[in-house]
């Protein structure tokens, strides 16, 4: 081969190389990608079923409910509405009622069954995602018919 | 009083640096020596600045001063003594302090070990890290300054965060930071080549050592960062493709690709443009990550600091680095084509392969990670990319690198006969398939097609890395002498090598055979997994110096033997009120027996039902002990002979060259 084939052959290598890599990776993206819903969107919009999603609330106090072994079941809500949501695992340490709490999974006859819960280390974080949706056209984080769920059910 | 003079430490360093970037680029424009000679002594005085604020720092913590205000929000007066020690970088202010000292640091190791380098090159080079470090210095101090003052003064500090009170945490972050900021090395060393326009052999055997060393540290720092987040986040995970994980990822495989081209220049005066591409990539991707760690627009564990202004600062910073360097590069790269034959099948080639399956890599980690913000930043949405996307295209492009190990040493430079190759690969090949094929049977674990594909790799990598040994001791009649003269190049290279075999098997053997199971017990019952019975035996309240914990107890069975008794506790942190898990584990080489308390069931269930995480893993160790020997290989390599003498020689043909 001349030198000219070579560095040819070795640039088709490198292209194809990236073409690999861009291949496993939009595949992996479209399979892996999870949007960030609230309560009020999944009941407003209608998700499909078995789409995997990522869902952000406040866990309503007082609605923690234990099952058999692990079982857990809880409403989630934000300002506007609330989702019934199936757990079957161990929550986080700082899974409390009353406190933002991110899960993800998919919904399954008007429940939203969660395969992780996440609760982030700090007694007043808010996951950014979640207080991003919290926060209304003012710009303030008032969430007044949430806190008089809140009040009504403590 | 002190915390005054730290502050005041900082703002003179400034000045230093600042010295120490225009000094000796006057210097080298006017090609004056004095000029020049500015550059080292303004860069250790920098060092003794910032070191002492560093110490006035530590100092406030020690003594428990709350009027720093860093130091009321990041201590407590419970706090034993070593974590208070450390706990200058448990956040953000601190953190960049650290890697400041760092920065400093290594500046002033380049002064005292290059005294024998060209001296437009080293005053090019320091000029590079003063300016880094005017950037820095500005950012700590104009952002995040860790000495600003508390009034009225707090009572107490509001206390360390608890996930940070682990013994992984004392080491974890210097060493990572040791190893990102490492890489600015490179990159000064590339841009002083960029602007002398020389960038030859001895260039690259300056910039080895540096490099390598630089990468060690970073090995060490993520595989410490894994170990620690195993123990300590209480879900028995050890990596989790989380943004900041990421960060120090992708210029870990820069770096590594980074280590190999430097060979190729230095041995083969090839692919010179490219390394210079990958020493700035390298130093790109930290500043990447101190951008994405810092600017707080991640969801992750690690982002503490959620200030924009600092995110902003720091992207700036970032722009403008990165602008200049590539410019410089745009401009000044094309005179470093080389016109040398370049052979695919030879160690060169072989050795662009690993660098383009690495720098794809990085690619890909890369495109996970910023993605989800710029969809963020467009108002597109809001998505995650998870694990396993980074497993499914990371696996596929990191395998063919571990088949390309094997041959690194069989195949020599400039050009190689494949049957001789051949002649030399055969027989290792024949025994990865063999004992791949028989190793999870002979461990007792179910076939596993992947498992099987991974265990070949790992022992075709392990094999080939031994062998190299052998042949060179078999080579001399001697076989002593054979082995003592070996040089430590060759021996780095192996262990590092033999290190990322035992670090394959791990993770193929503990990815595909973990057994876990989240399981609800109540005193005297057990759980049974691959054979061994958990057996719960309840919890007991207990104090810690600054916190309570529930003390659970676990016996481990097999075959109705006692194997470990296992201690997971549940600890409230008193000044927070934070709960932590602190996790049990027995480990051996073959497996890991992992036990966290999850919750109390029911804080009224008289029964005392709990839930609990009961893992076995096998191998797990496999993966850091994989890491750890290949930093060990990294510190075997950077020491080699060969770098200090070759230096006098360097210095000497090159101010001969500069006579004529």
């Amino acid at each position: 081969m001349t030198k000219r084939q070579k560095r040819m052959v070795a640039v088709a290598a490198l292209v194809a190389g990236l073409a690999l890599a861009a291949v496993f990776g939009f595949t992996a993206f479209r399979k892996n990608m999870m949007y960030f819903y609230t309560p009020t969107d999944i009941v407003e919009h209608k998700v499909a079923e078995h789409a995997r999603l990522r869902l952000g609330g406040l866990v309503t106090v007082g609605s923690l409910k234990r099952g058999e072994g692990l079982n857990v079941e809880f409403t989630l809500a934000d300002c506007e509405k609330s989702l019934p949501v199936r757990y079957d695992g161990i929550l986080p340490d700082l899974f409390r009622e009353g406190q933002g709490i991110v899960a993800t999974g998919q919904m399954k006859d008007g429940t939203f069954v969660a395969d992780e819960v996440l609760a982030k280390h700090d007694e007043n974080y808010m996951p950014p995602d979640l207080a991003k949706s919290l926060v209304t056209a003012d710009g303030k984080h008032s969430c007044a018919p949430f806190k008089s769920v809140m009040r009504a059910a403590g | 009083m002190i915390p005054e003079l730290g502050h005041f430490a900082l703002i003179a360093a400034l000045v230093v640096a600042i010295l120490q970037a225009a000094v000796p680029a006057l210097g080298v424009v006017r090609r004056d020596r004095r000029l020049m000679a500015v550059a080292g002594s303004a860069a250790q005085t920098q060092f003794a600045l910032i070191f002492a604020a560093y110490l006035c720092l530590s100092y406030a913590f020690v003594t428990r001063d709350w009027s720093v205000a860093y130091v009321a929000a990041n201590s407590h007066s419970d706090l034993p003594l070593v974590y208070r020690a450390t706990a200058v970088w448990g956040a953000h202010e601190g953190s960049m302090l650290l890697w400041m000292l760092m920065l400093s640091g290594w500046s002033a190791a380049v002064s005292v070990f290059n005294r024998r380098l060209p001296p437009d090159l080293v005053a090019t080079a320091l000029a590079v890290l003063g300016a880094l470090s005017i950037g820095f210095l500005l950012f700590i101090l104009l952002t995040s300054n860790p000495f600003d003052l508390n009034f009225p003064v707090p009572e107490d500090g509001r206390d360390l965060n608890p996930l940070l009170q682990d013994p992984g945490f004392v080491i974890h972050p210097p060493m990572l930071y040791m190893g990102y900021v490492g890489f600015s090395v490179a990159f000064a060393f590339a841009i002083a080549a960029l602007i002398s326009g020389r960038l030859d052999a001895a260039w690259a055997r300056w910039t080895r050592p540096w490099t390598t060393t630089a990468w060690l540290f970073l090995t060490c720092g993520i595989t410490l960062g894994s170990w620690w987040a195993y123990n300590e986040l209480g879900w028995g995970g050890w990596w989790f493709w989380d943004p900041v994980e990421n960060a120090s990822f992708m210029p870990w495989l820069v770096g590594t690709a980074l280590i190999h081209s430097l060979a190729v220049t230095e041995k083969r005066d090839q692919m010179k443009a490219w390394t210079v591409l990958l020493a700035i990539l390298a130093f790109a991707l930290s500043l990447l990550g101190t951008f994405l760690v810092r600017s707080g627009v991640l969801v992750s564990v690690h982002a503490f600091a959620t200030d924009p202004a600092r995110g902003v600062f720091i992207l700036t910073f970032l722009a403008i680095v990165l602008g200049i360097a590539f410019t410089l590069y745009a401009w000044r790269a094309p005179k470093f084509v080389s016109q040398a034959d370049f052979a695919l099948f030879s160690r060169e080639g072989l050795l662009l392969l690993n660098n383009v399956f690495l720098v794809v890599a990085a690619t890909a980690v890369l495109l996970g990670t910023l993605y989800p913000l710029v969809i963020d930043a467009l108002n597109a949405g809001k998505v995650s990319v998870g694990p396993p996307y980074f497993n499914a295209v990371f696996i596929p492009l990191t395998a063919p690198l571990a088949v390309l190990v094997g041959f690194a040493s069989a195949v020599g430079w400039k050009r190689a006969k494949a049957r001789e190759v051949w002649k030399r690969m055969r027989a290792p090949a024949a025994i990865a398939v063999v004992l791949g094929l028989a190793l999870p049977w002979l461990l007792g674990h179910p076939t596993k097609l992947v498992a099987i594909a991974g265990g070949m790799l790992a022992l075709w990598v392990i094999v080939t890395a031994l062998q190299e040994i052998v042949r060179r001791v078999r080579a001399r009649r001697d076989r002593l002498q054979g082995l003592t003269q070996i040089p430590r190049a060759v021996w780095g290279m192996t262990i590092a090598h033999l290190g990322l075999g035992v670090w394959v098997l791990g993770i193929s053997f503990v990815s595909l055979y973990s057994v876990e199971k989240d399981v609800r017990l109540g005193p005297g019952q057990a759980a049974t997994l691959s054979g061994y019975d958990f057996l719960f035996q309840g919890t007991e309240p207990r104090r810690g110096p600054n916190y309570d914990a529930d003390h659970g107890t676990v016996e481990v069975r097999r075959d109705g033997r006692t194997v470990a008794t296992l201690t997971p506790e549940k600890r409230l942190y008193h000044a927070t009120g934070q709960l932590m898990t602190e996790s049990s584990v027995d480990h051996n080489a073959l497996r890991d027996l992992y036990v966290a308390l999850g919750e109390p069931i029911d804080k009224n269930n008289a029964a005392g039902d709990w839930a609990l995480r009961v893992y076995y893993k096998p191998m797990m160790r496999l993966v850091w002990w994989g890491g750890f020997i290949m930093a060990f290989g990294g510190l075997v390599a950077a020491s080699d002979r060969r770098y200090r003498l070759a230096k006098l020689r360097e210095a000497a043909t090159s101010g001969a060259e500069a006579a004529a």
